[in-house]
C-alpha cells in the first residue's frame, strides 16, 4: 500500500441471507426532469485493480446521479484514469469543470475483494475522505453503496442512503389465477429476493426501525390479515385477523408499537397495538374511512387518511387518540401520507379527476408549500428514503406496475426496472446497520 | 319407515314444516337445520330438504340454470358504494336462496378499481360488500348466512386503464360457499 495513504479498514458486515432462487439483475433508466444548475458536478473515475464482476465506481456514479444532488461526469468523457491521490493531476479535472473526484481500487483478498477509495476537492486540491473496505466477493454492490454513502455525507453534511433497501409487492395473472410476491431489493433495485409468495392478495409492506421484520397484510387465510415477518429467518407471527379489513400496518418509531387499520367495529378505524402486551387501542372513531396511518419521528402523533369530509384527505391526531385535524387541503384527493425523517415534509398520491400525482407538502419554510415530484397519471404510494432527500412510489405504465425513485426536489426521476410483473407499493427500509 | 302414510301427505307435512322453519330462521340469528325439527316419524330424519323440494323453493342447481340466481356481480359507479336499482332483482332472488336454504353460505368480496390509493380501496371495496349484504338482509336474507371480504383493487378481472376496464372491476361478487 501506499504509505502517504492514511487508510481506514472498515468491513463490511452483512446480515447475508442466502439468496433465494436465482438472483436477478435490476436495469435502471435515468430520467432528469428539469435542470441540474444547482447538482454538484463529480467525476467517479472506473475503478483499477481487480474488483472481481462489479464495477463499483458505475455503481456509485449511478447512485449519486440519481440522487438529483450531483452531475456525474459521464464515464465517455473520462480520459485519465488515476486510482490514487498520487496519480492525480488536478489542472485535467479543474478543465473539466469538476467539483469532485473520487478515484479508488480493489485488490483480491482472500475470499473477497479490500476497495479503497479517495475522494477530492478538485479545487481545494484536498483530499477529503480515503478509505478501504473489505468485503466478500458477493457483496461489492454493497460496498460501492457504502462509497456513495459517504461521498455524500462528507460532501452535502446529510447521511446518504443508498445503501438501504426497498421492499415491494408484485403480481402476476389475473382474476382467481394470480399469484402475488412480497420482496426485498437493494435501493437500486438490484438483488431482489422473495420474501414471501402467495396465490392471494399481500399489500402494505412496513419496515421495523431494525430493518429486519416487515408487517405486511396477507390473504392467505380468506381474508385479510396483519403478519410480521422476520426477513432473514423467514418466522413470521400472525398478528390480528379481526373479521372485517386487518390493513395498513405501520411500525412506531421506536419499533414498540404498531399502526393499523381494523374494520372489526363497523367500518375502518386506526388502532395502535402494543407490540409488547399485544393491548389495542383506537386512535379513531368515525364512521368514515380512516386508514394508511404513518407515525410521526417523535412517535407522538399519526397521520393517517379518511374521508370524513367527503372525499380522501390527510389528517393527523395523536397517537393515544382524540380529535383529529385535517391536514392537506390541496386537491381533491390526498392519501397514502409518507413522512420525512424530519416530519417537515409529506409525501401523498393527490388526485384530481382521473390523475393522480406525488404530491409533497414542505412545512420546512414555516408555511405549508406543495410542489409535484410525478407526472402521473397513476402513481401512488409514496415511500420516503430514511434520509428524506428521495422519494420512491409506484407508477402505471401499461398493463404494468412500475417503481420510480424521484428526488424530492421533483428534478431527478428514475425507474426501477426490477421484475417481470405488476410492481406496486414500495416501502423505503431504514439505515441498514452496519 | 311408516308405508301406509300417503307419499303426497308426508311431502306436506315436510314442506310445511320445512317453511317454517325457513322463515323462523330468517328471523333467528342462529339457524337450525331443518332436519332437526321435522320429526315426522323417526326414519324420515334421513330424507334431506332438497331431495324433495316444496314447489317455488330454490335448489343448489338452481344457481347454475336460473337466470336471476345466474347474476352473482354487482357493479358500481365511481367511488360510490349505492347499490344501483338494475341489481334489486338479483338481491331478491338471492335472499330468498337464502331463506329457501338455511344451510347456504354467501360470500360477498368486495372490489375496487385500480384509482388512488391500495388500503383507502380496501375501505371502499368493503363499503359495497356491505351495501350488497345490507341489500340481501333487507330482502329477507338472514346476516348470519353472510361474509363480507374486501379485495379492495388487488383482485382485478381486468387490467387495462381506462373506464371500460374499471367498470367491470368495480363489483362485488356473490361466491356461495355453502350451497
Amino acid at each position: 500500500m501506499a504509505p502517504n495513504i492514511r487508510t481506514l479498514v472498515t468491513t463490511v458486515l452483512l446480515a447475508a441471507a442466502p439468496l433465494a432462487g436465482a438472483q436477478q439483475k435490476g436495469m435502471l433508466e435515468l430520467d432528469v426532469i428539469g435542470g441540474r444548475a444547482a447538482a454538484l458536478p463529480i467525476a467517479v473515475v472506473p475503478f483499477g485493480g481487480d474488483c472481481g464482476e462489479t464495477d463499483v465506481g458505475g455503481v456509485v456514479r449511478a447512485d449519486l446521479g440519481r440522487s438529483g444532488q450531483f452531475r456525474a461526469l459521464d464515464v465517455s468523457q473520462i480520459v485519465e484514469r488515476p486510482t490514487r491521490g498520487s496519480e492525480v493531476a488536478y489542472p485535467a479535472w479543474r478543465m473539466l469543470k469538476q467539483d469532485f473526484l473520487l478515484v479508488g481500487r480493489c485488490v483480491a483478498e482472500g475470499g473477497g475483494y479490500r476497495t479503497e477509495y479517495e475522494l477530492f476537492d478538485v479545487a481545494k486540491q484536498e483530499r477529503l475522505l480515503g478509505f478501504a473496505l473489505t468485503a466478500p466477493a458477493g457483496s461489492m454492490r454493497d460496498v460501492a453503496h457504502q462509497i456513495s454513502d459517504a461521498v455524500y455525507e462528507k460532501i452535502l453534511g446529510v447521511p446518504g442512503a443508498f445503501w438501504t433497501r426497498i421492499a415491494y409487492v408484485t403480481s402476476s395473472g389475473l382474476g382467481r389465477g394470480a399469484r402475488y410476491a412480497l420482496m426485498v431489493a437493494d435501493a437500486d433495485g438490484w438483488n431482489p429476493r422473495t420474501v414471501v409468495n402467495s396465490t392471494e392478495p399481500l399489500m402494505s409492506p412496513s419496515w421495523s426501525p431494525d430493518g429486519r421484520r416487515l408487517a405486511y397484510v396477507s390473504f392467505e387465510g380468506g381474508n385479510s390479515a396483519v403478519w410480521i415477518q422476520d426477513i432473514a429467518s423467514g418466522s413470521r407471527e400472525k398478528l390480528t385477523s379481526f373479521r372485517g379489513i386487518n390493513g395498513a400496518p405501520s411500525f412506531s418509531p421506536d419499533g414498540g408499537r404498531l399502526a393499523l387499520t381494523l374494520s372489526k367495529g363497523g367500518n375502518p378505524d386506526v388502532y395502535v397495538m402494543d407490540l409488547g402486551s399485544k393491548q389495542l387501542t383506537q386512535v379513531t372513531n368515525h364512521f368514515g374511512i380512516d386508514t394508511e396511518p404513518s407515525w410521526s419521528p417523535d412517535g407522538s402523533r399519526l397521520y393517517f387518511t379518511s374521508d370524513r369530509g367527503g372525499r380522501p384527505q390527510v389528517y393527523q391526531v395523536a397517537a393515544s387518540g382524540g380529535s383529529a385535524t385535517r391536514v392537506s387541503f390541496e386537491g381533491s384527493y390526498n392519501a397514502s401520507p409518507s413522512v420525512s425523517f424530519d416530519g417537515k415534509k409529506i409525501a401523498t398520491a393527490q388526485g384530481a379527476g382521473n390523475v393522480y400525482r406525488i404530491a409533497l407538502l414542505d412545512n420546512s419554510l414555516g408555511s405549508p408549500r406543495w410542489s409535484m415530484l410525478s407526472p402521473g397519471s397513476l402513481d401512488e404510494s409514496p415511500s420516503f428514503a430514511p434520509n428524506g432527500a428521495m422519494v420512491l412510489y409506484a407508477a402505471r405504465e401499461g398493463r404494468r406496475g412500475v417503481l420510480y425513485a424521484v428526488s424530492a426536489d421533483g428534478r431527478v426521476r428514475q425507474r426501477l426496472v426490477l421484475a417481470e410483473g405488476d410492481v406496486r407499493e414500495p416501502a423505503w427500509s431504514p439505515y441498514r446497520k452496519r | 319407515m311408516n308405508a301406509q302414510t300417503p307419499r303426497i301427505a308426508r311431502f306436506l307435512v315436510l314442506a310445511v314444516l320445512a317453511s317454517a322453519v325457513a322463515v323462523g330462521c330468517s328471523k333467528k340469528v342462529k339457524e337450525t337445520p331443518p332436519t332437526d325439527t321435522a320429526p315426522v316419524d323417526s326414519g324420515a330424519t334421513t330424507t334431506p330438504i332438497a331431495d324433495t323440494p316444496r314447489p317455488g323453493a330454490y335448489s343448489p342447481a338452481d344457481l347454475d340454470t336460473d337466470a336471476c340466481l345466474r347474476n352473482r356481480v354487482v357493479y358500481f359507479d365511481l367511488d360510490q358504494d349505492a347499490l344501483k336499482p338494475e341489481f334489486q332483482a338479483a338481491m331478491a332472488c338471492h335472499a330468498k336462496y337464502l331463506r329457501d336454504r338455511p344451510s347456504a353460505r354467501l360470500r360477498l368480496e368486495g372490489n375496487a378499481d385500480e384509482r388512488g390509493s391500495r388500503e383507502y380501496n380496501l375501505g371502499l371495496g368493503e363499503r359495497r360488500a356491505n351495501a350488497v349484504s345490507s341489500a340481501l338482509q333487507a330482502s329477507g336474507g338472514s346476516g348470519s348466512q353472510l361474509t363480507v371480504v374486501s379485495y379492495g383493487e388487488e383482485r382485478p378481472v381486468c387490467n387495462e386503464s381506462g373506464e371500460s376496464c374499471w367498470s367491470q372491476n368495480r363489483r362485488v361478487e356473490l361466491v356461495y360457499s355453502a350451497k
